[in-house]
């Protein structure tokens, strides 16, 4: 443990860091051994670039792209003057994006977020749409340093049957929900595609929109999963920036980064109708992710104009076992700029805010730029029924992070119109 | 009998280039199609007539104009540099007109179309144009892709490069350009080589869809052909700039430089026009003042316009005022 501290405090000397290392007391000798050469010895990790061989390599230049604007990207090359420009110009360009990304924005909130809500207003009225997310399972073969399910994070593990997740569905489906978001942990062999597959068809008979956030897979995978009815797919990036991503990702498939990169591109390649993006705002330096993560959504859809898109915000929460973890230098102020500059620069993507933010901010955001929230959210496994009625369940698997908006459906619902919102369960065609 | 340019003559027995010098033609100046194949030159003295065949000879008319630019800022299309952003188009023809967007709007890029040959016209417009300017064949005439890539062929033998503006009317009374017809002709065309400049109806999905087809620059219609009316699908064009990534050149319907100032304001690459020229009072004072206007537009684009005063008040209840830290 002492090692642990000495190396998280000199990376706290460099800039304040979070302190991610935690090690178990049930972990053998042999796999903390394994975790500490991960940490500490990069020469002992896998190359971040190298697929793996069962990853697919599909033709796509929208990560050069991306990653050279996101290099060139100078946040305090930026003035007042070039953030009033960009508030001025009918459309955002790229040179504006990046002015109300800056430092030198802030000051100017107020009106991005007064030109935010105009662009809301102008691409979906006055409507938020509310979903749920289920946790089927919280196996995970990857060791990403900050993930409550983490492979070496000592946690309850579980996974549903089929016939459990089924139970669940029911239990959230009677409180009205109609969108559903299916997520497990990264472990293919624990979590097989066909497993997933299943769960996407008890999905379908209970709500109306089925949306994954699971392992990046390959194009027929997804495909498969389309037919077994799930139509959008989101997959975080966390970080684009390589250097760092490589630090926090140090084992597991998912170290992979630009597989993962490529993820949103196959699902479209499958057929999906939509996908998510989004940046783990607190890991690396957020302006420069948030660029990232817009310019991502920005390429792939003047390459796939037919397929919708969303955003989602997430920052850093704690986790079990490191309840000290957290954003950073990402306030509620900054948060508040990178969804406003979203908003102002994709006008018509979704943009999600999850229950990592409390209900203030969320009832004030959604009122500016957010469309998506989610309600009566657990991120732990098999616990709806214990949530949604009081009943006490009798195993039931940890949560991914620590929530802080619990409101069930019906208060939310209640708390979007009492905010002159209209709460929208569903617009959706499945074709 | 041979049909020729769709008469028919007895001419059986004749060579090709022996007809075309007995009737009067400059072989360099024409290109000749052999039922329904282009004849290379060499061919000329060794294909005979013989009864039955038909033969069309064509040569190029119209008008084209262009102005120069500053250096650093090019358009590029197809790979190919251009200093200036006006492109004379085609119709009224007069070499008039030529030599004053030549020399006043400095243009690089001439539209010209291709046509039966006369016999009795010893002017050829080649004779005219600078060494310097590029032609812009169109495909003028066509009502279906395969028309359009006939033609197309007929004007790459006539020798003038790789260059085609596709221009596909199915409609005689506005003029206005088959989109479907065009997506297929530019995609034929594409893989061919050319470097493909379809003239279109301001949609976004075809212009993707031209994108997808190898196009080298998107070219829409701002108002019917020779209405003179301006920027009349003004919001589409802007749709078009922002979403495209090839160069926009507005095409049509252009009618005094303010209009197609505005255009380049917008980001437009280049204005087409050739009625606002061809009908004005002075034709070399207003080509200038085209020169002048394009030039104008296009820096203040590069320059990013500036303040508009905002109408909206400002709401009195801060939007952000929930936020904590």
């Amino acid at each position: 443990m002492n090692e642990i501290n000495e190396i998280n405090e000199k990376q706290s000397e460099n800039r304040k860091e979070n302190q991610f290392l935690v090690d178990s007391q049930r972990l053998s000798e042999a796999a903390l051994a394994k975790k500490h050469r991960l940490e500490h010895d990069p020469s002992c990790r896998t190359d971040p670039m190298a697929y793996l061989p069962d990853m697919e390599q599909i033709h796509s230049d929208v990560r050069e792209k991306v990653i050279a604007a996101m290099e060139a990207y100078d946040p305090d090359a930026y003035t007042i003057q070039d953030v009033r420009r960009a508030l001025d110009h009918r459309i955002c360009s790229v040179e504006d994006f990046k002015a109300l990304l800056s430092p030198a924005a802030l000051p100017l909130l107020e009106q991005m977020a007064s030109r935010a809500r105009l662009e809301t207003s102008r691409h979906f009225g006055n409507t938020v749409y509310l979903f749920t997310p289920l946790y089927i399972a919280n196996y995970c073969e990857n060791y990403c340093v900050y993930c409550g399910f983490n492979c070496y994070n000592d946690i309850q593990r579980l996974q549903l049957t089929p016939e459990e997740i089924e139970h669940e569905m029911q239990v959230i489906a009677q409180s009205g929900m109609e969108e559903i978001l299916l997520l497990t942990g990264e472990s293919k062999t624990k979590s097989s595609v066909a497993y997933i597959g299943e769960a996407c068809k008890l999905a379908r008979k209970y709500f109306r929109n089925v949306g994954l956030e699971v392992y990046p897979m390959n194009v027929k995978d997804y495909k498969y999963l389309h037919e077994c009815g799930a139509d959008y797919v989101t997959v975080f990036q966390e970080t684009y920036d390589l250097k760092k991503y490589e630090t926090l990702h140090l084992m597991g498939h998912k170290r992979v980064w630009p597989y993962r990169f490529e993820a949103q591109e196959r699902a479209l390649m499958a057929g999906m109708r939509g996908v998510g993006f989004s940046a783990l705002l607190g890991l690396a330096d957020f302006r420069r992710d948030a660029l990232a993560t817009a310019l991502h959504v920005w390429y792939l859809q003047r390459k796939y104009p037919q397929a919708e898109f969303s955003l989602s915000c997430p920052r850093l929460r704690p986790i079990i076992n490191n309840e000290k973890i957290n954003p950073l230098d990402v306030g509620e102020r900054q948060l508040c700029q990178i969804i406003c500059a979203y908003r102002i620069f994709l006008p018509y993507v979704g943009i999600t805010v999850s229950s990592r933010e409390s209900a203030s901010f969320r009832n004030g955001i959604a009122k500016i730029a957010a469309t998506k929230i989610s309600a009566g959210v657990s991120t732990g496994i098999g616990d709806h029924e214990e949530k949604y009625t009081g009943k006490e369940t009798e195993e039931k698997g940890d949560a991914q992070f620590e929530i802080c908006d619990s409101r069930s459906l019906g208060s939310m619902y209640r708390d979007m119109a009492g905010e002159g919102l209209q709460p929208v369960l569903n617009d959706y065609v499945y074709l | 009998m041979v049909r020729i340019n769709g008469e028919l003559q007895e001419k059986t027995g004749l060579s090709v280039a022996d007809y075309l010098e007995q009737a009067g033609y400059d072989r360099r100046a024409v290109a000749v199609e052999y039922n329904g194949v282009i004849l290379a030159h060499e061919a000329y003295d060794t294909t005979v007539l013989s009864a039955g065949d038909e033969v069309e000879v064509v040569c190029f008319m119209g008008g084209g104009s262009g102005a120069a630019e500053a250096e650093e800022d090019a358009l590029v299309i197809g790979g190919h540099v251009f200093h200036s952003r006006f492109i004379l188009g085609s119709g009224k023809y007069s070499l008039n007109l030529i030599q004053a967007a030549v020399e006043y709007a400095g243009a690089e890029l001439i539209t010209v179309a291709v046509r039966r040959a006369n016999t009795k016209e010893k002017e050829n417009i080649l004779d005219y144009v600078p060494k310097d300017v590029t032609l812009l064949p169109n495909t003028s005439g066509a009502r279906t892709a395969e028309e359009a890539v006939r033609i197309a062929h007929l004007a790459k033998a006539l020798g003038c490069g790789d260059f085609v503006k596709i221009e596909i009317m199915r409609d005689s009374k506005y003029l206005l350009p088959d989109n479907n017809e065009t997506i297929r002709a530019t995609e034929i065309l594409a893989k061919e080589g050319f470097v493909v400049m379809p003239y279109m109806y301001p949609d976004l999905n075809a212009a993707r869809d031209l994108v997808n087809a190898g196009a080298a620059a998107v070219m829409p219609l701002a108002a019917p052909i020779g209405s003179n009316k301006g920027l009349a699908t003004k919001e589409f064009i802007q749709i078009l700039i922002d979403e495209i990534d090839l160069p926009i050149i507005v095409d049509a319907g252009i009618g005094a430089p303010s209009q197609a100032c505005e255009a380049m304001e917008m980001g437009a690459a280049a204005i087409m026009a050739n009625t606002a020229l061809a009908t004005a009072g002075n034709v070399p004072l207003m080509a200038s003042a085209f020169g002048d206007a394009i030039r104008a537009g296009r820096k203040a684009y590069l320059a990013g316009l500036g303040r508009v005063l905002s109408r909206g008040a400002e709401a009195s209840d801060p939007l952000t005022g929930f936020l904590r830290d």
